[in-house]
């Protein structure tokens, strides 16, 4: 059975500069794989439950304004909800010394202006077959 | 692949004639035969190559000739200060008074901002700047956001007391503030009663509402988009009435292209679309039966500047020349005043790299130098640390003196419009000019600016070009130094990042907003907000009228911004990718 990945690439917090989201979003959906995409300023909660619904494998928060202050919050709340099994990406402007808060807080990449297009969906590919692989282990 | 402007090379008098004809018959046959030389030696030297294309999608020659300029000087390039202006909108541009240096700033606390903007007095500052918080953007109070992000990309300010504090010590009447306000004009409410408040006549205020173009920000920076789009109509209207009245030295309206620009549109697309919000900004006014003769004086505009040299330098010439035809022409302007393309640009933070990212100063050197020979009003200079984090103190001086040196070392501004007269300025020029009237006819034929907005094309079209520029740059096709072509290994980090604002200070700050929110009269308040519902659904009614009687009465922000989105509806962007 052929993985199709189901992503979804969203924006939290205050910040609506999207041209990052949209090119990375349309970049997913032409490399075959299933994206949701919302406008920006979606809550944690709004979140969590839409990649629920969506049987999401893989998040993808683009920052460029500092909302990536806010994406341990988002991992708590998928774990809250037990949905901590999802990976979650940033992309965006993310300063050096705040990349490892962000791993620590259980971020899986994070992807920083002049990152190739092809090296994210490769990235994203992988990630969502390991969550994948979590949740049901005997499907291969 | 040369074309060479083949009529001139190729053209002959008639045989002959007088003596005259006999020497021009001569001199076009040495052309010609100077010309094919050339064309020859080219074509064996360079070969097959690519055709170069400009991002607005031109193509380039590799040389130009004196038939590539336009053969009338005066009505298509003239003399600075007269129509149609390509040469610039005044007799003396930079020569007799520099641009203003224009530098964004805001982060952090009101006190925090008083400290930067006193430091900028010491400095001899005449032109300052306020960006808020990206929670007043979105239209909320601080106490309505994560508290992680406040203060992180600007100022908090939700109160006219908040205001008062960011500009104590500034002297408002002589000072020209740039408000980066999106409506409905919270903070040009706040700065009316602050003047007010300390005995002046809010007449005296000089400035700009930045980012009260809501088209744009419908379109590309749904950041600012509050209102729905019929009621961001009203209220912008409403902002210009009002000024328009009572505070003529204000500039009510900046019509944004950078915004456009940066989310993905070509340079042409990006001043089409500008012109385009213009026009539609100005006929809803004439529909509202002001004049523009008026009120066009107080329309400014602003502008992306990429590194994409000659093609922004003709972006901006061709901008001009096309806004004086529509002011005169289209809208019935007949103040010269109302003709003149007065505006502030910034340069591009999409080209700036991560990747060796001291190479930003060159970049924005080079994009400073493109809005400078473009003639550009007023100038905003990224830091280089833009792709890294907000800028630190270090990146700012940077971006400040970059100015200065093109200024005063290099000495940009000895000459007005320097470049114009070069064959391939001017043919770029109007090639440029060709392009964004065949955008503006899309938008016209689809019903104007606010109706192509409305149905999504705009966003569309400007998605498309977002789409085409990145798969250019992954197929190396749009060299980026240090990420597609030029890579070093990573030589390590030398950049501070600016601090995040301090917590304990934010903390106590918005403590002090909610005690004071407590304490205020609450009936008056509530009368406030009761007469801005009512304003919202008379149509005679000025709305923004009541937003400085609601800030007069101690509402805050985010008050009033929830109050005329209840009314008037929230703006809610497309989303599509």
């Amino acid at each position: 059975m052929e993985l199709r990945p189901r992503v979804l690439v969203t924006k939290i917090g205050l910040d609506g500069h999207d041209r990052g989201a949209r090119v990375v979003a349309a970049c997913l959906r032409d490399a075959g794989m299933e994206v949701v995409y919302t406008p920006p300023w979606q809550d944690i909660p709004a979140v969590v439950k839409l990649a629920i619904e969506e049987d999401i494998d893989v998040i993808g928060i683009s920052s460029l304004a500092t909302d990536h202050l806010i994406v341990p919050a988002l991992i708590e709340a998928l774990r809250a909800a037990g949905a901590g099994d999802v990976a979650v990406i940033v992309g965006g402007i993310v300063p050096d010394e705040e990349v490892p808060a962000l791993i620590e807080a259980g971020v899986a990449q994070v992807f920083h202006p002049g990152a190739p297009l092809a090296r994210i969906a490769d990235f994203v590919r992988s990630a969502a077959a390991r969550v994948r692989a979590t949740r049901f282990p005997d499907a291969r | 692949m040369t074309r060479l402007s083949q009529e001139v090379h190729t053209a002959s008098p008639a045989p002959g004639a007088d003596p005259a004809a006999r020497q021009s018959a001569e001199d076009a046959s040495r052309l010609r035969e100077a010309a094919e030389r050339w064309r020859a030696e080219y074509a064996a030297s360079v070969g097959a190559q690519p055709d170069a294309v400009n991002r607005s999608g031109i193509a380039i020659e590799p040389l130009y000739v004196p038939a590539d300029a336009p053969p009338s000087f005066l009505d298509r390039i003239g003399y600075p200060g007269q129509p149609p202006y390509t040469r610039g909108i005044y007799a003396t541009m930079h020569r007799g008074r520099s641009w203003s240096q224009r530098q964004l700033v805001g982060l952090g606390t009101p006190a925090d901002y008083n400290a930067r903007l006193r430091r900028l007095i010491e400095g001899g500052t005449t032109a300052v700047s306020l960006i808020p918080c990206n929670s007043v953007f979105r239209g909320f109070d601080m106490n309505e956001v994560p508290a992680e992000l406040l203060g992180t990309c600007g100022t908090v300010v939700d109160t006219v007391e908040h205001l008062e504090t960011c500009l104590d010590g500034l002297d408002l009447a002589r000072t020209s503030v740039a408000l980066n306000d999106p409506l409905p004009f919270t903070l040009l409410a706040f700065l009316i009663v602050a003047a007010e408040r300390r005995g002046l006549d809010p007449a005296c205020l000089a400035g700009t509402s930045n980012q009260s173009d809501y088209l744009s920000h419908c379109v590309a920076n749904h950041m600012f988009f509050r209102l729905s789009l019929p009621g961001s109509r009203r209220v912008l209207l409403d902002e210009i009435a009002f000024c328009m009245g009572r505070m003529p030295r204000w500039n009510t309206l900046s019509v944004v292209g950078q915004h456009m620009q940066q989310a993905g549109a070509t340079p042409a697309q990006a001043m089409a679309f500008t012109l385009s919000s213009a026009i539609q900004y100005a006929r809803d006014c004439i529909a509202r039966g002001m004049r523009p003769d008026e009120f066009l004086p107080r329309f400014t505009f602003f502008f992306d500047v990429s590194i994409s040299f000659f093609e922004e330098i003709a972006k901006f010439r061709a901008g001009r020349r096309l806004w004086t035809r529509i002011a005169r022409d289209t809208l019935g302007a007949r103040d010269a005043r109302a003709w003149r393309f007065k505006f502030h640009a910034q340069t591009s933070g999409v080209d700036l790299t991560r990747a060796q990212p001291l190479n930003n100063i060159a970049r924005v050197a080079v994009q400073a130098m493109a809005g400078i020979f473009g003639g550009l009003q007023s100038l905003h200079t990224d830091a280089w640390d833009e792709a890294l984090s907000t800028p630190g103190p270090a990146g700012a001086r940077i971006a400040v003196a970059t100015q200065n040196i093109l200024r005063e070392e290099a000495r940009l501004t000895d000459v007005i419009d320097p470049l114009g007269g070069s064959w391939y300025v001017e043919q770029l020029t109007d090639r440029m000019e060709a392009e964004i009237e065949r955008t503006l006819a899309i938008v016209e034929d689809a019903g104007g600016m606010y109706r192509a907005v409305e149905a999504g094309l705009v966003q569309r079209m400007i998605g498309e070009s977002a789409r085409r520029f990145q798969e250019h740059i992954e197929s190396g096709e749009q060299v980026c130094v240090g990420v597609n072509a030029w890579r070093e290994p990573d030589e390590g980090q030398t950049h501070l990042a600016q601090p995040r604002p301090d917590p304990a200070r934010m903390r106590s700050h918005l403590e002090s907003f909610r005690r004071w929110k407590a304490g205020r009269p609450a009936a008056a308040v509530s009368r406030a907000l009761d007469d801005l519902t009512r304003a919202a659904h008379d149509d005679t009614a000025n709305t923004f009228e009541q937003v400085v009687a609601a800030a007069r009465s101690g509402c805050t922000h985010g008050e009033i911004c929830a109050r005329l989105r209840r009314e008037l509806g929230t703006g809610q962007p497309l989303a599509m990718i």
